[in-house]
This record gives structure tokens, C-alpha cells and sequence, in this order.
């Protein structure tokens, strides 16, 4: 699922985003959430909360959340204020995001593999 | 001897900030004013952000209130003043309400500790039943 934020949100669109995208994971079965940012010129403490909840949502809804694009000057903004958003995952651009997202959602689909093959494993003689 | 260099206001503006929807409108006159001062990117970011900060704090504890948007100078450098002034119930304690994690409502507290960081000078006055004052300032090269 690619989301773009095209505009500055006041608090209640982020609100709805927040609520619309994890309904839409729900809803979809969606793996990967991808936030493409680079349109927007301020996160506030406000906004990088909606961020990082929806990742922690989307989370417990089996789905991973990248967010791409982030402009610098809205980093050094996000340390100083003091949300360094440490439990969000991201990338410099959409294409690197994908592959990001990718990965995780494989890793996880790996870990069930394996832990599939090991309990295989202990029934077969070494 | 000391010299101390003042400070002018050389435009300002009001704006009443009432409901959420001001936000952006006002954000985007902020950002004019920056720019028209050549203000970096960087700075401009870190004012504007501040200023979203502390207008919010304004819609949610004192039902909005107004903003002067002035462009300032001191000596040679020029910079963007604001004025947050509500008639909001106050601030009972500014010395906690300045700690980082510390909210009355129910946000991260970053708020005011977070606008401060972000600016070069920050002032609050605030009585309580009569309302809160703060003054921000960025310089461009601050």
C-alpha cells in the first residue's frame, strides 16, 4: 500500500489519515505500508506522533510501515524538538523504500519457513 | 560598558488563530515572512515548526487567541518575531511546563521544550485566569 502526503495536514486530517490507513490494512490484508513524505515541509510533534502510531498500528496488524522522502531540514527539525521517531522505519526515496519493505515482509516470511523446517527437523534422524 | 542593540520591528501583521483550520494559512504567512527575509531552509523549517508547536498549544488549552508576525532587526541581523497571546486559563507552573515530557493534556510534552530548542530567544508570561504570552524569535542566520 503507497500512501503520498501531498499537502500540510492540520491535526484532524492526520487524525483521519491515522484512522483511514489502518481501517485499509485491515481491510486489505496489506503487508507493507509506504509513506512518501517528501511534499511535506513540517512535522511537528503533533504529525510525527500520527507517524510513528500508525507504524506501531500497522504493526499490530502484521503489516510493516517505511516512511520515504523526508526532507533534511525536517530531520535536523525532528532531533532538536526531541522526536528522533526511532520506531519508524525509513528510506530515502520510494524505490529504496519498496526494497526496504520487501525485505522485511521476506525476513518475516523466512522466520515462519524456518521455524517451519526446524520442527521437521527435530522428527528426522542426524 | 556594555551596548545593547535593539531590537526594531520593521512590519507586523496580526493574525487570530480560532480554529485548526487557521493552522496551515497561518504557517504559510510565517513561511512568506521567512523567505522575504532570506531566511535557509533549515531555519525556516525550525521557526515554522516551532510556531506550530505553540499555536496548537493555543487552540487546545485556551480556544485559540492571535498571533504578531513581525519582522525584526538587531544590528545587522533581521529576523521573524512572534507573538502568541491568549486569554486562556494560564499556565499554573511554566518552569514544569517547560520540562520535556511534562503535559497537562495528553501529548508528548515536547510542545514548549521542543519550540524553545528550535528558536533563538523565547519569552512566556502567563497569569493564571488571564491568559499566556509567548514571544519566539528567529534570526535568518540564527
Amino acid at each position: 500500500m503507497l500512501v503520498t502526503i501531498q499537502v500540510d495536514l492540520y491535526d484532524r486530517l492526520a487524525i483521519d489519515l491515522e484512522a483511514d490507513l489502518v481501517k485499509m490494512v485491515s481491510k486489505t490484508g496489506a503487508k507493507g505500508i509506504l509513506i512518501d513524505i517528501s511534499a511535506v515541509s513540517i512535522v511537528d510533534s503533533f504529525m510525527g506522533r500520527i507517524i510513528g502510531n500508525i507504524g506501531v498500528m500497522s504493526k499490530l496488524l502484521d503489516a510493516e510501515t517505511v516512511v520515504v522522502g523526508m526532507q533534511p531540514a525536517v530531520a535536523i527539525t525532528l532531533v532538536e524538538l526531541g522526536l528522533p521517531l526511532k520506531g519508524v522505519f525509513t528510506a530515502l526515496n520510494v524505490e529504496k523504500g519498496m526494497d526496504l519493505l520487501k525485505s522485511k515482509i521476506q525476513i518475516i516470511e523466512e522466520d515462519d519457513v524456518d521455524t517451519h523446517d526446524d520442527d521437521n527437523s527435530d522428527n528426522l534422524p542426524e | 560598558m556594555t551596548m545593547i542593540t535593539a531590537i526594531i520591528s520593521l512590519s507586523k501583521d496580526i493574525m487570530a488563530v480560532e480554529r485548526e483550520q487557521d493552522v496551515v494559512p497561518f504557517r504559510n504567512r510565517v513561511k512568506e515572512q521567512a523567505v522575504k527575509i532570506r531566511m535557509g531552509l533549515v531555519n525556516q523549517t525550525k521557526l515554522i515548526t516551532a510556531a506550530s508547536e505553540l499555536v496548537r498549544n493555543m487552540l487546545r488549552y485556551a480556544d485559540g487567541g492571535k498571533v504578531i508576525i513581525e519582522v525584526v532587526s538587531k544590528g545587522r541581523d533581521n529576523g521573524i518575531r512572534l507573538s502568541f497571546k491568549d486569554e486562556g486559563p494560564g499556565i499554573p507552573d511554566i518552569a514544569m511546563a517547560l520540562k520535556d515530557g511534562f503535559s497537562t493534556g495528553k501529548s508528548l510534552g515536547l510542545g514548549l521544550p521542543g519550540a524553545r530548542r528550535l528558536v533563538n530567544e523565547f519569552n512566556i508570561k502567563s497569569e493564571k485566569g488571564k491568559g499566556t504570552e509567548v514571544t519566539i524569535i528567529k534570526w535568518a542566520n540564527g
